[in-house]
């Protein structure tokens, strides 16, 4: 089991290595040279200097490129272009609000999708099949930013005549009034930490419509997926041979035909990490949500190519990680793929 | 298997009782007439309403997208009625502009109209780049195997982990804000999906017992790999490409969200209007709905078409 | 669709009060509205208690549709499953889901063809076992793990401890349907219901478990309808035999009479294909002509028609009756084999050919 983590991280080391090529690659490939790329339009021909110096620019390719991987290596990221901020601080900053966005997010659409799926699989065909397709099939259709916007409007914003729809707050992470403790920046745990509950549950409340708005996309996938994969299983030998032994359709269901179905819906749940990703940008932006996905929204209006090149690279390591977490959490569902 | 007499080899209709082979005419099952692959495709397709609904609303877009000189009342991006427009009011609809105008003074019938060609051409376009860049590295990592594969593939993975619209911007960004920017950033994310795509399915195919068989028969590699394993490939690729189209309709809007859109604000196109109308979402939501209208059943009618043909060409789904 | 004749009852094998009694089971496929395909076209036969019988015919003879109707297996839509299957006096067809589920695994139960399928790849063998111990009886946790090893262990399963907390791929085929056998068992059902058992398996697995469950059956006492394609395994095990062509069973007879005297040209074409090691070498191989598919509808003619070298316009009777050729014996045929039949233009050249020579009638 260990072993199967080291050596799954270990693997993580080309990718970072082949990542930090791609990214150097495209620093050179930006229109203007990458020092005025990396620090703007404003830059000062001082600061330009001094990171043509620190990088080594002026240098020969070669150079350059082991000079850049040796300044990830240590950690540098740069600093964003507009604000000045370093980049690696920033992205850990933000991160917590966008796991929590996310898990929500991912939360809803599972609570949700799952059910959906598997009723749509058992009367494969009916109405609610129907509604369970349309209804995937709409979150993949509207583009998340429109269901977001169309979600603020009809629930914090107010429309004339439905204002008392509009009880949710329209943007943050949490109302300043609160003056909430923070420990671990998921606001939610660190009220259930403090006790201060209201603090959560408002926290709670910013995260409802960004949650919908982003879990649209999982929705779709995961509900889809589990109906295609219950429908599956249900035509297995083995659910034939549980009815045979006259066990109970809950234990069947439970026992039989979710422990298998799930095991595709586990893999993609981890593939839908980017999707996410990509969606809370969007997402985040609507909502003035302060996590990564906002952040990067500005830097990509802006232009803030080290922004974006910290970001990505990060984001990379965060898909790998998430999808080593789901190959080990694959391992405690399926036996078969279980690590001698 | 030894030699089969005469009469074990089969009864043929001419040594039935007449009446038994007049009954039997009418009524047995027979296996003649093999359909093909692609024939029993489209016959399960037809058989499929969300098939239908999907080939509509596609059929539908290409008319209006191909024959937008000849619908459209007026000639698109015109500014000529901006005199009319004042940035707090727009004016009422009239029989000139039965959806009025846009915040720029264009017909906004008109701009949607062409709007769906612009969509159309960003989507095939983007679609056959990320296609060709796809089947580029996927050929190069299966033709050549070994270090190559895992290099390319490798590479792959990398591209994949980066989430398509952040490696959109990425290379729109390379590429600057230049009219078919849009179309490169969007098929740069789709190469790494239809390289994995079209290196699985052929290596796939490479292992089939019905390749093995037809190399046994001593059939050359080349037309083993044209003949066998290139055209059972080419059904993932077909149905990929059908939900890439509607992908890449919504992408486009994502991107314009983003700002990275044609400079041209006055622009027939569908996501850069939504984008464009939202600030006037609660005085004109007309201006939303209806470019966000034309995205969401355009990209329904692409995908539910592509599903339905993943259904279709899915063996397993076969009866 | 079973005649009863008049003076034959007492001495039929199945004159005590039958354990199931099938009668007149039809299956069609199709959606409504549609003509649909009917798989099992008016299937009747008894089974009493501690018989075995056999259930023969080719792939798509209805044979394994059969037995899922009467357990109860085929899915609820697009199939309409008419007739009747008496047991314990009430009918299998009629009974609620929740009645089934009672009766499933611990009145009747069924071994599938498929061990590597039929198992839950991701539940041990163990619960496999215990689950139906606990659905039908009460018993402790440590009660029915103690009975489940037991049970595998009397099903051949070496080192069962071990074996109880291991997941079914970590098993051969042959370990899988024993262990798929003790499952079937473990509530000591009357009736179990074999569909192929053998046929997944390795050949010299295949005798094993045969052999396995002729002991287990007739040390429970339990009934066993055994469905195969190989008459092989009928011949080593069955009492009475049941061929099924194209969803009608087309010969009823006791086993030792079905081999000596096969009446219908079907069974005979069964019999004759099956290569002879005593047979001369240089002897062609007789397979039956055509596939299963190049048929006729019963409604029109004898389904068997277009593959039957005897055939003649006669045998274009619509619904042809199931006729008491010998007591215990009956054949759908209009030129059965071993008789002077009225107009056989074939002549009944093969009829000498069955694997064992003519023999006292039984």
């Amino acid at each position: 089991m260990l072993r199967f983590v080291v050596r799954r991280l270990l693997l993580l080391v080309p990718v970072l290595v082949g990542l930090s090529v791609l990214l150097f690659a495209w620093l050179r490939a930006l229109p203007g040279d990458p020092a005025r790329a990396l620090l703007g339009d404003k830059a000062t021909p001082e600061a330009i200097a001094r990171l043509n110096a620190q990088y080594g620019f002026d240098q020969p390719l070669i150079v350059q490129f082991f000079t850049y991987v040796g300044q990830l290596a240590q950690g540098n990221f740069g600093a964003s272009a507009r604000t000045g901020e370093p980049v690696l601080q920033t992205f850990l900053d933000r991160f917590p609000a966008t796991v929590e966005l996310a898990l929500v997010a991912l939360l809803f659409a599972i609570v949700v999708g799952v059910p959906l799926g598997y009723f749509a699989a058992k009367r494969a065909g009916g109405v609610l099949d129907l509604f369970a397709v349309g209804s995937s099939l709409l979150g993949v259709v509207i583009p998340v930013f429109v269901l977001a916007y169309l979600l603020k409007i009809v629930f914090a914003i107010g429309l004339p005549g439905l204002e008392f729809l509009a009880i949710l707050p329209s943007s943050g992470r949490q109302d300043v009034r609160m003056f909430a403790t923070h420990i671990t920046d998921f606001y939610i745990l660190d009220g259930l930490m403090t006790r201060e509950f209201d603090a959560a549950w408002d926290a709670f409340k910013h995260l409802i419509l960004p949650g919908l708005a982003l879990g649209s996309i999982p929705l779709a996938s995961i509900t889809r997926m589990t109906r295609a994969s219950v429908l599956e299983v249900l035509n297995e030998d083995y659910i034939r041979t549980a009815n045979a032994k006259g066990l109970s359709q809950t234990l069947i269901t439970w026992r039989h035909v979710m422990k298998n179905a799930m095991l595709p819906v586990i893999t993609t749940i981890g593939l839908l990490t980017g999707q996410l990703l990509s969606g809370a940008v969007l997402t985040e932006s609507v909502f003035a949500f302060n996590g990564i996905g906002s952040y990067l929204f500005e830097a990509i209006s802006t232009l803030d190519y080290a922004v974006l090149q910290g970001f990505i690279l990060f984001i990379a390591i965060v898909f790998a990680l998430v999808n080593l977490i789901v190959d080990l959490l694959y391992g405690v569902f399926d036996p078969r793929m279980r690590v001698q | 298997m030894t030699q089969l007499p005469q009469d074990a080899a089969g009864v043929t209709p001419t040594e039935r009782p007449p009446a038994l082979a007049a009954a039997m005419a009418g009524g047995v099952e027979t296996d003649e007439g093999g359909t093909s692959l692609w024939t029993a495709a489209l016959k399960r397709l037809v058989r499929n309403p969300s098939a239908i609904v999907g080939a509509v609303i596609v059929a539908a877009f290409l008319i209006v997208a191909l024959l937008a000189p000849v619908l459209a009342p007026y000639r698109p991006s015109t500014t000529e009625w901006a005199n009319q427009v004042t940035p707090s009011r727009l004016p009422a609809f009239s029989p000139q502009h039965p959806l009025g105008l846009d915040p720029f003074g264009s017909d906004l019938l008109t701009q949607l109209i062409y709007g769906a060609r612009q969509s159309l051409i960003i989507g095939v376009v983007s679609t056959v780049l990320g296609l060709l860049g796809g089947a580029l590295l996927g050929i190069l990592a299966g033709a050549f195997g070994g270090w190559v594969d895992t290099l390319v593939m490798r590479l792959v993975d990398i591209l994949l982990s980066i989430p398509s619209l952040l490696l959109a911007v990425s290379v729109a960004a390379i590429v600057g804000r230049r009219p078919e920017s849009l179309m490169i950033a969007i098929a740069a994310a789709q190469v790494p999906v239809f390289a994995r795509l079209l290196r699985g399915s052929m290596l796939k195919q490479r292992g089939q017992d019905y390749v093995l068989a037809a190399t046994s028969l001593g059939l050359r590699r080349r037309s083993v790999v044209m003949g066998h394993v290139f055209p059972n490939s080419l059904g993932p690729v077909i149905v990929q490409a059908t939900l890439i189209l509607a992908t890449a309709i919504i992408e486009v809007a994502a991107l314009s969200y983003l700002g990275m859109g044609s400079p041209d604000p006055t622009v027939a196109e569908w996501g850069r209007m939504l984008v464009k109308a939202q600030e006037r979402l609660e005085s004109y939501p007309h201006l939303t709905i209806l470019p966000g209208l034309c995205i969401a059943v355009t990209a329904l009618g692409f995908t539910l078409l592509g599903e339905a043909l993943r259904e279709a060409l899915d063996p397993k789904t076969r009866k | 669709m079973t005649t009863t004749y008049p003076g034959v009852d007492e001495a039929s094998p199945g004159s005590r009060t039958p354990l199931l009694s099938v009668r007149d089971l039809r299956v069609t496929f199709g959606r409504r509205g549609q003509t649909g395909f009917r798989a099992v076209d008016g299937v009747s036969f008894d089974i009493s208690p501690g018989e075995v019988i056999g259930l023969v015919g080719e792939s798509g003879s209805g044979k394994s549709v059969t037995s899922m109707a009467i357990m109860g297996l085929l899915p609820t839509r697009g199939v309409r499953v008419e007739g009747e299957a008496l047991y314990d006096g009430r009918n299998l067809l009629d009974l609620s889901q929740r009645e089934l589920c009672r009766v499933r695994g611990s009145q009747l139960a069924m071994v599938f063809q498929d061990p590597m399928s039929s198992l839950n790849p991701v539940v041990t063998v163990g619960t496999q076992v215990t689950e139906v111990l606990h659905a039908h009886q009460k018993l402790s946790r440590a009660d029915a793990k103690a009975e489940a090893i037991d049970l595998l262990r009397r099903c051949g399963i070496p080192d069962p401890g071990r074996r109880f907390g291991e997941y079914p791929h970590q098993l051969s085929g042959g370990m899988r349907q024993r262990a798929l056998i003790a499952t079937a068992l473990a509530c000591k059902p009357k009736l179990l219901i074999c569909d192929e058992p053998t046929t997944a398996l390795d050949v010299t697995i295949q005798a094993q478990v045969l052999e396995l469950l002729a002991e287990l059956v007739s040390s429970l006492g339990t009934a066993m309808v055994m469905i195969t394609h190989d008459l092989g395994v009928v011949a080593g095990l069955c009492d009475r035999v049941n061929v099924m062509y194209a969803g009608r069973i087309v010969e009823q007879a006791p086993r030792r009479e079905l081999f000596a005297h096969p009446r219908h040209r079907y069974t005979e074409g069964l019999l004759n294909s099956i290569p002879r090691l005593d047979g001369d070498r240089d002897e062609p191989l007789h397979p039956i002509p055509g596939t299963p598919r190049d048929t006729i509808g019963w409604e029109k003619a004898c389904a068997f028609a277009p593959r039957c070298r005897h055939a003649t316009d006669e045998c274009l009777r619509p619904d042809l009756e199931l006729r008491q050729l010998a007591p215990h014996h009956d054949v759908r045929c209009v030129h059965p084999a071993g008789a002077a039949s009225s107009g056989a233009t074939g002549g009944a050249s093969a009829a000498g050919r069955s694997p064992e020579p003519p023999k006292e009638r039984s």
